[in-house]
């Protein structure tokens, strides 16, 4: 090699390989994603799902692709036409940000940020705009229906899970991903401590809400409100904000497994990045059968549950994680334990008691009438 | 890596992250059908015509919500850099946060006595 290439020339090539990699391997892994999740919650439901195109339909999402890309593109009449035209690619550009911090294996890392958890949660947030611009957007009633619903239920939900997170740092004494798992390393990981177990569940449940997955799926709730934000996207923009839940939907299950399942670590016998897959693809699995189990959320059950049950559970859990560190031991594990059981039997027992309130208020209105 | 640099990436990255959802847009300007009719650019209505504009003033009930969450999202703010430091605060450290998120606590349960947080 006898040219010597300028130093910005070297940072340049070194920061396009990751990039590439990311923006090539993401789209194909949602639309793996895709297929996986019709193959699974299809075999749940006893039927087969796709499998005619390719062995067992391994081609159906390339199919899919094209289908949706020779779509007429239908903008109505009378719609904003940036907003509508902006909003699928505001919704995919945060959520292919959110993987430039999640590290896949030691030193195999976009973006080694020291604040990545918070990076992470800001670019993730940054789709309820996105959300808002379409269904403003659209002139559609049903569209803008949804888009309030959606920002309502996820301001709800960012509470409990920027709250929910705070309690890795407090012992792992970083927000860098990778120190987090490092601070996991040789199987600590933090679902196995009580306050991590809690945090766990408060993340995943909190997580669900954030990407509109099926307990919470309200802004899509096709038998109220058709589609939702998306009613009036067709073809490709349309696929594009699937692009995006289904992104963000694997980058929170990778997030999960950085925070409380110790990342890559693992018995070095099997590669680091494999570790990481697994438990990703593990919690993604957890997360479609969720879908295939549970029904919708009522919309004021879904608003009870965020400040009712996961506020206080998430500052019940801080304080549950103060104690387990300072009194380390049986005694700190016992008060972690029994702080988070105690909050989560009486929260629940509070967001489920019946409001009489409210058929008192029916009745006297159909008097009137 | 230099830190600087990290952020240098992410700025490159938009460029990358710009190209993925506009490339199969432009695809498809020039791949997909365009024959618009008026019945089929009108807004869905689930079939009927439409009526009225969506772009109406009509009454929202979440701002109480958002009210609520302006509040807990600056305590996030406040309560991420002090759990990088709990270690070395210790006791003190806890107490001091337990006084601030026992003050924002009181003011959850008032607002959840005076039904602010029962959606109708």
């Amino acid at each position: 090699m006898g040219v010597i290439l300028p130093p910005w020339v070297m940072t340049l090539t070194r920061a396009m390989v990751p990039m590439v990699i990311i923006l090539v391997l993401a789209p194909v892994g949602m639309m793996y994603l895709t297929w996986l999740e019709r193959k699974v919650i299809a075999r749940m439901q006893d039927r087969y799902g796709p499998n005619r195109v390719g062995p067992y339909g391994l081609f159906q999402p390339l199919a899919d692709g094209i289908k949706m890309l020779t779509k007429e593109d239908l903008v109505p009449s009378g719609a904003d036409r940036l907003c509508h035209f902006l909003a699928p690619m505001i919704i995919v550009i945060p959520s292919l940000y959110l993987f430039t911090v999640l590290p896949v294996g030691p030193g195999l890392v976009a973006a080694p940020l020291t604040t990545g958890l918070l990076f992470f949660v800001a670019v993730g947030s940054a789709q309820t705009l996105a959300i808002f611009m379409a269904g403003w957007g659209s002139r559609n009633k049903f569209s803008l229906l949804g888009a309030i619903r959606t920002a309502a239920q996820l301001i709800a939900y960012e509470v409990p899970f920027v709250l929910s997170l705070a309690v890795v740092p407090m012992i792992a004494g970083s927000l860098n991903l990778i120190e987090i798992i490092e601070a996991q390393k040789g199987g600590h990981w933090f679902f196995f401590t009580p306050w991590g177990f809690t945090g766990f569940f408060l993340v995943l449940t909190a997580g669900l809400a954030e990407v509109n997955r099926t307990p919470f799926d309200l802004p899509e709730a096709e038998s109220e409100i058709v589609a939702g934000f998306h009613t009036e996207f067709s073809g490709m923009k349309f696929a594009l904000f699937y692009m995006a839940e289904f992104l963000s939907t694997l980058a929170i299950a990778a997030l999960v497994a950085v925070l409380f399942l110790g990342g890559w670590d693992g018995h070095p016998w099997i590669p680091a990045w494999i570790w990481m897959a697994g438990k990703t693809f593990l919690l993604v699995f957890t997360m479609i059968w969720i879908r295939a189990t549970f029904p919708r959320f009522r919309i004021d059950q879904l608003m009870g549950l965020a400040w009712k049950v996961l506020l206080p559970m998430t500052l019940a859990n801080l304080l549950g994680a103060a104690l387990w560190y300072l009194w380390y031991g049986w005694a700190g594990s016992l008060f972690s334990a029994a702080i988070s059981l105690i909050t989560f039997l009486v929260t629940t027992q509070l967001w489920l008691r019946p409001k009489p309130s409210l058929t008192t208020k029916w009745i006297e209105s159909t008097e009137l009438t | 890596m230099n830190y600087n640099l990290n952020y240098l990436f992410l700025g490159l990255f938009l460029i990358g992250a710009i190209t993925v959802p506009l490339l199969p847009i432009v695809l498809a300007y020039f791949i997909a059908p365009k024959k618009p009719s008026p019945t089929k650019l009108a807004p869905y209505e689930c079939g009927m015509e439409a009526k009225g504009d969506a772009w109406v003033q009509f009454r929202i009930q979440y701002y109480v919500y958002a009210i609520l969450f302006v509040v807990f999202d600056v305590e996030a703010l406040f309560l991420f850099p002090w759990a990088i430091v709990f270690k070395e605060l210790g006791i003190e450290g806890l107490i001091a946060m337990g006084i601030f998120l026992g003050v924002l606590a009181v003011g959850l349960i008032y607002a959840w006595t005076e039904g602010a947080l029962e959606w109708e």
